[in-house]
């Protein structure tokens, strides 16, 4: 019995990491090549959440049936709004202050994250937002009685997979297109970058869009899962995000999605077999940690400041 | 007054510093010059404790014996020092409070390449913040404005403005930093770690971007700060006509590896020295 | 890209932006079309777009930005300000000495984040956090141990003093950023704990904070047996608001002492320090200045008068709960330092009563408060991010010697 409740933390745990790593990628990315935070990257996946209902209920007004199809189109349309809305946060609040001091585009992208949630608050309301269930049913694996079991339902298994096939598109791109190439040389030394003809505010751009991107798909398949959402849920998420972003290693992409899954599974052990009510305070208190004792993280490299 | 040994610096897998060793004669000054990119400013990071140098020895003495300026950024831990308690609090303290500024507190100050500037601060304010070790920080006493804060403060200023003078910036005590003409921030930036009051100063290419006129009047302080204030002054340079009139010694650097040292007429004719400069001239006009 | 151009495409990205969140609005699994909202908006983003570019090069007239408006009117403004504060408590009612009891609080608060952030130069986002340590301090302190607001004030300040302390040392050595990070995460951690642990906290349903008493009078119109209150110490008959009247006092005294304090503090050796680390950290370390206590000191001190602010809060209030301490209320601090100007003590200040009693007058400011403070934000970091005047420096003269 304790062997299926163990598995079955791991299950949640994996899934739930998944979607920590999709999100994770969007702040490692922009750290690794602006050196800042960006603290507007948890509403993009809140204003992802919205739009997944919106294009679902619009679909569905439309008269689609087919699920399948369904969940295509919005995750394309989800993507391409909310890479929109990461490409315009870039353009507001971060590439008039290039060369500001270090505190104002922390600022103006704190500021950008109340405009976001406040504007969604204004146009949606404040209460709990839900979707239809259109993923229902699953599989029971390791069956060995009526109540032994463990559960993992299609909408899991979407998350992980649709997780992994991302990654790799982005790996891909990152690592064999012209483009992820000069977001390399960007990353290793702007400077140089720019110097060597690379548009480095397109490349920026690109960064903050693929983020977003990530985000999105996250934000769908959240959406998915649980079906119930509010304009308050980027915050815990971007929080943890980070902190997996972190845990993996700040700037390393293969370190955001295991940092990410380490995270999910951290989260779930404890709330399965600890306490629930302070989960979030024991994924808080893993990113202190984690900056006291081995900020580097699991897959990055110490920082050598250019002095 | 400062020996460097075997000094090896890694970034990644870029060996920005192999094995360099020199030493630094008390009232002389150094000059260590090489192509860019060579590792000069990194041998600076590492002797004022910027980055932590991957191996070797920097050893400054000083009238109360020697300092290890490697131990006091902090070494790791490591199982056999459970054994030895004193040594253990030791590298745990550094671990915890050690940093660049020890070296700074231990008499060697720097310059920075690029001017590094209080910018929003007035000229005699980035003095002031320079003599921590003249003013009185505690809070209170600040507060109340006792006496004693009241005498170190004007003792500071009086400080302040006398380096000022010096370095020719008399007229500038109360304009931002920021706002000053680059010849003059550069000047700024000595006067400021004049302020420190080191025992070795380190000039990160104090004569770039000026004009001739402004280069000559340079050394001549340069000259001045050696034999008037007795500093030991070591200090990176591409003007070699600044390096052949002001330096005593000569360090040259090429990827990382010390090529040539002596007199700045024996490194003149170095055949080594020749041939890395030759070379770079070489490719530029390719 | 000429203008025209440009400003179109500003519309249509804003068309797109808009019109999926605020073209429809979710109702139950359905929708609801609001179709013209996009287009206003879109409309509102060109307008925009075309007064950005026509703004863009336009300065404040020199002669009002050169004017030295803090030496000329320094005195006669103090001195306005402290009569008024002395008169106003006598001539409103008892809503408006709360509103202002409240604002003077924001002023306190934001006084000590403007250390952090202004002077400093550190992000701290979870500055709600050493507030609501102050003020659970106080009455928790008080449900179990019986301890008296006078005690809980220095009590509730070293406490929170101490947390931000242990918070910000691992992090303090390392990139800046990382501390807005993990303060946020900080932040979010105290509320959930208080709100959790139901057992010591009374979680959701708050802990009730008596009212302080005056050097041990109390303000009741029935005292305890064997002691004397307030109304009867002094012969006056009873009313409910002297002990409102002598809250807002005890905090204009605190308040006081806090712009002195930091008036003072830029003139020191320490503040000076703060804002060499906030020019350059580099360069700080390189002048033999330990960059990791020195901002611990402004991270402390920051986090001490977030824990006096709590505790004034808890006696004003009466009662505290979970709900006063959301990452909303270190946002609202946050944005009267910037709108302030960062640094500034005199912007702060004005910042702080404006924005805290203007929720208050207009009901609908309420509603937007958290979109307008993002607004504010964003335009202040892109077009004054020092602040709209330029703070005084010190002037230094020289010693007059004989030649
Ligand atoms: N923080 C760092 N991370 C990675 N590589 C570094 C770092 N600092 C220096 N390097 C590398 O070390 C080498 C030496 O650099 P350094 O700045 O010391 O050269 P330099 O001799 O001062 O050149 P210049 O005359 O241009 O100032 C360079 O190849 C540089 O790229
Ligand atoms: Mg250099």
């Amino acid at each position: 019995m304790t062997g299926h409740i163990f598995a079955q933390q791991a299950v949640n745990g994996l899934v739930l990491g998944s979607v920590y790593g999709l999100i994770a990628v969007g702040y490692t990315m922009v750290y690794g090549i602006i050196g800042m935070i960006n603290f507007a990257h948890g509403e993009i996946y809140m204003i992802a959440a919205y739009l997944t209902a919106i294009f679902l209920a619009g679909l569905t007004l439309l008269g689609l049936q087919s699920p399948p199809l369904a969940i295509l189109l919005v995750l394309a349309a989800t993507i391409a709004c909310t890479a929109l809305y990461g490409w315009s946060v870039e353009r507001i609040a971060y590439r008039p202050l290039r060369h500001a001091n270090r505190l104002a585009p922390l600022i103006s992208a704190i500021g950008i994250s109340l405009i976001l949630q406040n504007y969604v608050r204004l146009s949606q309301g404040a209460r709990t937002q839900g979707i239809p269930s259109i993923l229902d049913g699953g599989f029971h694996l390791f069956a060995s009685g009526p109540d032994a079991f463990v559960r993992l339902t299609h909408a899991q298994l979407l998350i992980v997979v649709t997780a992994i096939i991302s990654m790799f598109l982005l790996h891909f791109f990152i690592a064999r297109t012209a483009m992820g190439r000069a977001c390399r040389a960007v990353q290793q030394d702007r400077v140089m970058a720019s110097l060597l003809g690379v548009n480095t505010d397109r490349v920026i751009a690109i960064v903050f869009v693929l983020g977003a991107g990530m985000a999105a798909v996250a934000g769908v398949l959240v959406t998915l899962n649980y079906g119930s959402f509010d304009f308050f849920i980027g915050f815990v998420a971007g929080i943890k995000a980070f902190t997996a972003a972190v845990l993996g290693g700040i700037g390393s992409l293969p370190g955001a999605m295991l940092g990410g899954v380490v995270l999910g599974l951290a989260e779930s052990f404890f709330s399965g077999f600890v306490n629930t009510d302070y989960k979030d305070v024991f994924a808080f208190s893993l990113l202190v940690l984690v900056l006291i004792f081995k900020p580097s993280g699991l897959l990055g490299v110490p920082e050598v400041e250019k002095v | 007054m400062l020996t460097v040994r075997e000094l090896c610096m890694r970034f990644g897998g870029v060996m920005a510093l192999n094995r360099v060793g020199f030493d630094v004669a008390a009232g002389s000054v150094t000059a260590l010059i090489g192509p860019n990119g060579a590792g000069k400013t990194t041998v600076f990071n590492c002797i004022t404790g910027f980055y932590k140098a991957s191996s070797g020895q920097i050893r400054l003495r000083g009238q109360t014996g020697e300092i290890d300026l490697i131990a006091i950024l902090g070494e790791p831990l490591h199982v056999g020092d459970a054994w030895q308690p004193g040594k253990l609090a030791h590298k745990i303290y550094y671990k915890m409070f050690g940093g660049a500024h020890l070296a700074t507190r231990a008499g060697v100050v720097r310059t920075f390449q690029n001017v590094r500037l209080f910018k929003e601060m007035t000229a005699m304010e980035n003095l002031l913040v320079a003599q921590r070790h003249r003013v009185d920080w505690r809070p209170l006493s600040g507060l109340v404005q006792s006496r004693r804060f009241r005498r170190a403060e004007a003792a500071a200023v009086e400080r302040g403005w006398y380096w000022l003078d010096f370095f020719g910036l008399g007229e500038d005590g109360n304009r931002l930093a920021g706002e000053l003409p680059y010849g003059r921030q550069r000047r700024l930036e000595m006067a400021r770690a004049m302020c420190v009051e080191p025992r070795l100063l380190c000039l990160d290419e104090p004569a770039a971007g000026l004009n001739p006129r402004e280069t000559r009047e340079l050394s001549g302080l340069i000259r001045q700060l050696r034999d008037r204030h007795g500093v030991t002054v070591c200090l990176i340079e591409h003007d070699m006509g600044l390096v052949m009139e002001i330096s005593d010694h000569v360090v040259v650097l090429d990827h990382g590896q010390v090529i040539a040292t002596g007199t700045p007429r024996e490194v003149g004719e170095d055949p080594l020295v020749l041939e890395a400069y030759l070379g770079i001239s070489g490719e530029e006009a390719a | 890209m000429s203008e025209a151009k440009e400003t179109l495409l500003t519309g249509l990205v804003a068309l797109l932006l808009f019109a999926p969140l605020t073209g429809v609005s979710l109702e139950g699994y359905g929708l609801n079309s609001h179709w013209q909202n996009p287009f206003l908006l879109a409309g509102m983003a060109m307008i925009g777009r075309l007064l950005l570019g026509r703004l863009r090069g336009l300065r404040l007239p020199a002669g009002l930005a050169e004017y030295d408006w803090q030496t000329r009117l320094q005195r006669p403004i103090l001195a306005v300000v402290v009569i008024a504060a002395l008169i106003f408590p006598w001539l409103v009612g008892k809503y408006w000495l709360n509103v202002a009891t409240l604002a003077l609080i924001y002023v306190l608060l934001a006084l000590g984040l403007n250390i952090v952030v202004g002077l400093a130069g550190l992000l701290d986002l979870g500055f709600v956090a050493f507030y609501a340590v102050g003020a659970y301090f106080y009455a928790l302190g008080f449900k179990y141990l019986d301890l008296s607001f006078w005690i809980a004030l220095p009590g509730g300040a070293l406490l929170a003093g101490v947390c931000g302390m242990l918070l910000g040392f691992p992090v303090l050595r390392m990139h800046g950023d990382y501390l807005a990070i993990v303060t946020l995460g900080f932040g979010e951690i105290v509320r959930l704990v208080l709100n959790n642990w139901i057992d010591f906290t009374n979680g959701p349903n708050g802990v009730r904070a008596p009212f302080p008493s005056f050097f041990g009078l109390d303000f009741s119109r029935h005292p305890m047996p064997g002691k004397s209150s307030f109304h009867q110490f002094f012969n006056l008959p009873y009313s409910s608001i002297h002990k409102e009247i002598f809250l807002f006092f005890l905090l204009f005294i605190v308040v006081c002492g806090m712009v002195y304090f930091v008036r003072r503090l830029r003139r020191m050796p320490l503040g000076r320090a703060w804002e060499a680390l906030r020019e350059d950290e580099i360069a700080c370390r390189a002048l033999g200045i330990n960059h990791v206590t020195v901002k611990l000191s402004a991270f402390g001190i920051g986090a001490m008068t977030g824990g006096i602010g709590g505790a004034f809060f808890a006696a004003s209030q009466g009662f505290v709960n979970p709900t006063s301490f959301t990452f909303m209320e270190s946002a609202h601090i946050l944005a009267i330092v910037v709108l302030g100007g960062m640094g500034s003590t005199a912007g702060v200040i004005g910042a702080a009563v404006i924005l805290t009693v203007l929720p208050e007058a207009l009901r609908d400011f309420a509603e937007y408060r958290g979109l307008l403070f993002g607004c504010a934000m964003v335009m202040m970091m892109i077009w004054r991010p020092r602040g709209l005047l330029r703070s005084r420096r010190a002037l230094f003269r020289r010693e007059q010697r004989a030649c």
